[in-house]
């Protein structure tokens, strides 16, 4: 026997090794290196969550009654997972497509990006989970009633509900903790995965090792075995054909549809070729899983009193023989099994709730929609949040209402029978064009109801939220109504009517809404996407050109990605058009792009609805939907290519047109620097002359001849600044720079900078936000030259700012080998058609004086800047003026060797 | 000018091909034929396997399936199975196969 506390402690210790594990899966993958982390055998492990605690008690209990139809919860899966060549391999090939989030977003998606159908999905998903949940706080909360039961001293819980509380605080914050770390779908949950495969693991050892103890350590081996079988009172079992049938389609529809499932198998799926190990390991570990089922519930018939619950067979046989540790490990398993199944289901179901429910609404409910809606990632990942924790919290309070009594496989079957209510709109979405989104919807809300009233609410058992009265006679006294009998249909268990009833009216109504219903032209491209994915290249465009301003864009899509994704983005996106900088053309292409990059955070439908904000009356007309018709497209293939080339033509033209204008706006610049800067000299030229003369004067008072000559000596010195910057620009772009590298701390030098920067308009209150702590770091580099440029930025924004409470915000950070410091100041910015001229030599914003300088700081920061290994560019999409340093931690061979040059000849003369 | 026939060995492999994938598609229906058999002794009444006959059947076979999966997934090439899929009604002459 196991005292309850070392139980408790095992516990403790197992849950500590699983975040530890997920933890350091999680650096791992941060790393870089999460090239083991996408096996596909650790994708294989984290499909067993389809294993729950009703698979790992619940089995032997099911055996323990009726025979091997507890088999079927397994056959169904098996023949969709051999049979991945058809369905599963277009889920997941779609999935990637169309940055699926969950089985929620790919209805949504697929019925034109309709936020509708993601809520009815969604709705069904929740309801359907609930019980789910509350059954498996119900395995762990009465396997460990088993333990306590024995020893009454000890650190023993006060009463079930406490444990399953306990047990349900812990996973909501595991789940919080590694489920919400990114909102992008697409980036997987390395930590959970990795855990939930662990988990895989201890539950498959820990009910073979017990199957193993059965067969050979009582019965004595696998004839004695049989013999017990024979003689057990399941040796006979009735085979009910409707039950075997419909109990294999429903569990083989579940496994498609489940929100958990979906997530393990599809959004979290790094490579297609995985599906090809899971297509048989998967079905392996079910059937090991099943291997010892009958024999575990024959030996425990024949050994345990009559009475004894066979749901908790697995634990009390080897509690019985004594063998406490097995039974530890037995406990385990089945602790593993409830925990990975609650975990996943919460993220999925969170995401779903999170994107189709409140993200839409908050966007709705705010003045200005999607315009200006600032930072949504906060929003998105609290509500993810706030999601789990509501629904772990649904799921407890199920379990304290229905009182923990019925007995586990109930459960789980009525939760699979609703959510198999999205396959028919799931199948049909994917291989029939014609579908529509009215139909989906029809089908899934008929289905939803029925399975509400046949089989959802007469679950609670009578007088709970159906009365008697109304089971037995029907709603309205008329009997066609009994919610176990509909229309008229009696005799068959509960399960199966409900299960007929609800498929039949459900795929009726989808194919009737389906045929009589003309979908829209997003509908018809979205059917198109999805039934023809293999075929590459169907263009399906959703936008037209116009209307989108990159920089509105840009904003926008920092709120929803984070700022240095999207920029990400949107300078690899700027670069594939031969474009530089952060804004590319917001070409049809590129908008598509981003509406499906938008989407693996946020979901298809409010992906869509947020850029159609930027690009209204630009979306797709029925005209469009003409071109991409597949029959069309075989025809107008070659003007298509045509097409193509002159496009390539257009794009070559625009960038020489690009190259020409800025040219141009150079030697314009070029001329009047000319004249700018013969005027700067002539200016100091002139005063030194006259102030000379007055000089020459024999009887000047000496204080005023001392006036005259400091004049002068200012005077000349500006001269000499003037050229010395000429000097230096021009000793920088000729790569004859020498530098001096040394080893710095990037605060310090931010802070000279601040410091040295502060003369420039002392007069003005001009306050410097920083983040201290992100400033230490490392850098080795000129320290001078790289201080000169932070001067130059300091300075320029004290300069120009032009806000009433003028704010300068200094973010540095790494990433990989390159330090990243940004520059943001809250005046208006920088005009975009200015942007790309302000680092060429003598441009100037204005014409103002107040510069006081000649227009050559920021080109001089540049040739630094390129000396020294980095970058310094615009940053586009801010609130004001932004500029972005970028450099290496350590100088690249290069700079080595100017340093090395340098070295050598500061030694010389010493 | 036409490009010149590829070898016949593409033509071959294009063909083998073709058919693995047939039988990839396949082996679900005959995975519920399997699984599906039971029904047809079980329901009668009177004497008929019981459950450790049957239960001995539904493993054989579902292990069958697993193996046989496993096999085809092994013969497909790592760098075949993201290829498009073919429309049906394929079955041509395997030598004119590969040259379109």
């Amino acid at each position: 026997m196991v005292p309850f506390n070392i139980l408790v402690a095992v516990c403790l210790i197992y849950v500590c090794l699983l975040f530890l594990v997920a933890f350091a899966a999680e650096r791992h993958a941060e790393r870089g290196k999460a090239g083991w982390l996408r096996s596909p055998v650790i994708y294989t492990l984290s499909l067993s969550i389809y294993c729950t605690a009703w698979t790992f008690y619940g089995a032997v209990g099911y055996a323990a009654r009726s025979g091997l139809e507890f088999l079927t919860i397994y056959l169904g899966p098996t023949v969709v997972l051999i049979g991945w060549w058809v369905v599963l391999r277009k889920l997941v090939r779609i999935g990637q497509r169309q940055r699926v989030t969950s089985i929620a977003d790919l209805i949504s998606s697929r019925y034109g990006k309709s936020n509708l159908l993601g809520v009815i999905v969604t709705l069904i998903a929740v309801l359907a989970a609930t019980p789910y949940i509350a059954l498996q706080l119900q395995s762990v909360t009465l396997s460990f009633g088993l333990f306590a039961s024995d020893t009454p001293e000890g650190w023993a819980l006060p009463d079930q509900s406490a444990t399953a509380l306990w047990v349900a605080g812990g996973l909501t914050l595991f789940t919080i903790l590694f489920g919400t770390r990114n909102i992008d779908a697409n980036e997987r949950h390395h930590g959970v995965v990795m855990a939930i495969a662990l988990e895989a693991v201890v539950k498959l050892v820990a009910l073979l090792a017990v199957g193993v103890f059965t067969v050979w350590g009582i019965a004595g081996g696998w004839g004695a075995v049989a013999e017990r079988i024979a003689a057990s009172p399941i040796a006979n079992w009735p085979l009910v054909p409707g039950r075997w049938i419909g109990l294999t389609f429903v569990s083989a529809a579940a496994v498609l549809t489940l929100p958990r499932m979906f997530q393990v198998m599809v959004v979290e799926n790094a490579d297609e070729g995985h599906l090809k190990t899971a297509s048989w390991a998967f079905p392996l570990y079910l059937l090991m899983m099943s291997l010892f089922v009958v024999p575990i519930a024959a030996v425990g018939l024949g050994e345990l009193p009559a009475g004894s619950n066979p749901d908790l067979f697995v634990l009390t046989l080897p509690l019985a023989e004594g063998q406490g540790k097995l039974a530890m490990l037995a406990f385990l398993g089945g602790f593993s099994s409830a925990t990975s199944m609650v975990i996943v289901s919460a993220i999925a179901l969170a995401t779903m709730v999170s994107n189709h429910i409140v993200t839409p609404l908050w966007l709705s409910l705010r003045e200005g929609g999607a315009r200006g809606a600032g930072d949504i990632r906060g929003l998105v990942l609290m509500s993810r949040r706030l999601s789990i924790a509501a629904i772990l919290a649904l799921g407890y309070l199920y379990f304290n209402l229905s009182g923990g009594s019925t007995s586990l496989a109930a459960i789980g079957l009525i939760a699979f029978v609703g959510v198999a209510q999205i396959l028919p709109a799931m199948l049909g979405g994917i291989f029939w064009r014609g579908a529509s989104g009215r139909g989906a919807a029809l089908g899934m809300i008929t289905g939803f109801l029925v399975w509400l009233y046949t089989l959802y609410l007469p679950s609670f058992g009578e007088g709970g939220l159906l009365s008697h009265d109304l089971l037995v006679n029907g709603a309205w006294g008329l009997s066609w109504l009994r919610p176990r009998a509909l229309f008229g249909l009696d005799g068959l268990d509960p399960l199966m009517h409900a299960l007929f009833w609800t498929m039949t009216l459900n795929t009726l109504a989808f194919l009737l809404g389906s045929l009589l219903s003309l979908p829209s032209p997003l509908e018809r491209i979205q059917a198109l996407a999805f039934v023809k994915v293999f075929d590459q290249d169907i263009g399906a465009r959703g936008w037209q050109r116009g209307g989108a301003e990159a920089e509105d864009l840009l904003t926008m899509a920092q709120g929803i990605l984070g700022a240095e994704a999207a920029q990400g983005f949107f300078q690899a996106e700027a670069a594939s058009q031969g474009k530089a900088g952060y804004l590319p053309d917001t070409t049809p292409d590129f908008i598509e792009r981003l509406e499906r990059r938008l989407a693996g955070s946020v979901g298809a439908a409010t992906a869509h609805a947020m850029i159609a904000q930027f690009a209204e009356g630009a979306a797709v007309s029925v005209r469009d939907l003409m071109a991409v018709a597949t029959e069309a497209q075989q025809i107008l293939e070659y003007s298509n290519q045509l097409e193509a080339k002159s496009e390539e033509l257009a794009r070559t033209a625009r960038q020489l047109r690009e190259a020409n204008d800025k040219l141009r706006e150079l030697s314009v610049q070029k001329d009047t620097f000319l004249s700018q800067i013969s005027h700067e000299l002539r200016t100091p030229m002139t005063s030194i002359r006259a102030f000379s003369e007055i000089l020459m004067e024999p009887d000047l008072p000496p204080e005023l001849a001392a006036n005259h000559a400091r004049i002068i000596h200012d005077e000349a010195i500006r001269l000499t600044r003037l050229l010395d910057d000429l000097l230096d620009l021009s000793v920088l772009e000729n790569r004859k720079v020498q530098l001096t590298l040394k080893v710095a701390n990037l605060h310090d030098l931010i802070s000279r900078a601040v410091r040295s920067a502060s003369s420039t308009r002392a007069e003005r209150r001009f306050s410097v936000q920083r983040d201290y702590p992100s400033e230490y770091l490392t850098v080795i580099t000129d320290t001078d030259r790289l201080v000169q440029v932070f001067i130059n930025l300091v300075s320029n924004a004290r300069k120009y700012c032009d806000a009433d409470k003028p704010e300068l915000a200094i973010s540095s950070r790494r990433r990989g080998n390159r330090i990243i410091v940004d520059f943001i100041d809250n005046g208006a910015g920088i005009p975009k058609k200015a942007q790309g001229l302000i680092f060429e030599k003598f441009s100037r914003l204005d014409d103002t004086q107040r510069a006081g300088g000649a227009g050559l700081g920021l080109a001089i920061c540049r040739e630094i800047m390129e000396n020294l290994g980095g970058t310094i560019a615009y940053l586009p999409g801010q609130r004001g003026a932004a500029f972005r340093v970028t450099m290496p931690v350590r100088p690249g061979q290069g700079q080595m060797a100017n340093a090395a040059k340098n070295g050598a000849a500061e030694k010389r003369p010493a | 000018m036409r490009r010149p026939r590829p070898p016949a060995f593409f033509a071959n492999h294009g063909y083998r091909r073709r058919r693995l994938v047939d039988a990839l598609r396949l082996l679900p229906l005959f995975g519920v034929f399997l699984f599906l058999l039971p029904l047809l002794w079980r329901t009668t009444p009177g004497p008929g396997p019981n459950t450790v006959q049957s239960g001995v059947y539904l493993f054989s076979s579902w292990f069958i399936l697993i193996v046989a999966s496993f096999a085809l997934s092994r013969k497909l090439q790592p760098d075949e199975d993201k290829a498009p899929s073919e429309p049906p009604g394929d079955d041509k002459d395997p030598a004119t196969d590969g040259t379109h």
